[in-house]
């Protein structure tokens, strides 16, 4: 039998435009402090690692896909991007 | 007339829950752990505050996967009193019986202080003892309390009359000062403040017990 693929996969998630990041501005005011003073906009985001075993490419990037938009992000207040490739 | 009280990992405010409704209020209990599915002869279910699976990923992203939310959805479709107070409101939205979100306090601090409320019960059952328009006082104790949902949205809300608890000075940067949310049908609310922490005289108040009473009957 054939090993299942192994896909890895990023997901970027990060706050929408309109909803206020605090803790970004919070760390931009810091930046300040440190000397860097050219920071005009820092928005604070997660990036999650996936591996995930899948049959297929398109399978693997429907599992994906799933689970950035029902669980890893909430689409009311975020926003995600997904890059995939598969691993070997 | 047993009130069925959800506990999940990382809960902490399901004792306080408890007390406020079989010290104050003479009313059995009976704690729901997180993996349960039975809700046979309940007549209410709180969510209580709390940090729910350590808040890990969103505050809520993890609990509404719970088995014993399933339940409480089916609990809460066929009419059934839901109330959600801090972590458990945040709950009710990542579940999507409630809209919107909550996130970070506009000023990053974890707020734990009393804050004036302005009350708009409309349909809502939990609130059918307070009068329109009145004025009372709530703990409130989170870090992710700031109400977001889209402009449109909003209002929307506002329309239906799903709006029924506002701050009266705005704490944490909530869009449309909103503390708690009902749904149309007014037997789901969620809110930011504790009413379970004002139940007793000799701890800060007593607004939170009419509404922890109205589940009663």
């Amino acid at each position: 039998m054939l090993p299942v693929p192994l896909f890895h996969a990023r997901v970027q998630v990060s706050l929408r435009p309109s909803v206020l990041d605090p803790a970004g501005e919070a760390t931009r005011a810091a930046a300040g402090r440190l000397g860097v003073e050219g920071v005009r906009r820092l928005r604070i985001g997660k990036a999650i690692e996936v591996e995930l075993e899948a049959p297929d490419p398109a399978t693997a990037r429907a599992q994906l896909e799933l689970l950035s938009d029902r669980l890893l992000a909430n689409p009311v207040i975020e926003d995600w991007s997904l890059d995939v490739r598969e691993a070997g | 007339m047993t009130i069925g009280i959800v506990v999940f990992p990382g809960s902490n405010c399901d004792r306080d829950v408890q007390w406020a409704l079989e010290g104050c209020l003479e009313r059995p209990t009976r704690f729901l752990w997180h993996e349960e599915r039975d809700l046979a002869g309940l007549e209410a279910v709180v969510l209580p505050g709390g940090f729910s699976y350590g808040d890990y990923l969103r505050c809520g992203a993890i609990a509404r996967f719970a088995p014993v939310l399933e339940e409480v959805r089916q609990f809460a479709a066929g009419g059934g009193p839901v109330l959600g107070i801090c972590n458990g409101f945040q709950v009710l939205t990542e579940m999507g019986l409630l809209p919107g979100a909550l996130t970070r306090n506009r000023d990053l601090h974890f707020l734990c202080e009393p804050a004036p409320l302005q009350v708009q019960p409309g349909a809502c059952r939990w609130l059918q003892n307070y009068g329109a328009g009145e004025r009372i006082t709530l703990p409130i104790a989170h870090g992710e309390g700031r109400y977001q949902v889209g402009g449109e949205e909003l209002r929307r809300l506002e329309g239906e009359g799903c709006v029924v608890l506002r701050y009266a000075a705005n704490p944490n940067g909530s869009v449309g000062d909103v503390a708690g949310l009902s749904n149309p049908g007014g037997n789901v609310l969620g809110l930011m403040p504790h009413p379970e922490r004002a139940c007793d005289p000799q701890t800060g108040g007593t607004d939170g017990l009419r509404l922890l009473a109205a589940a009663l009957g």
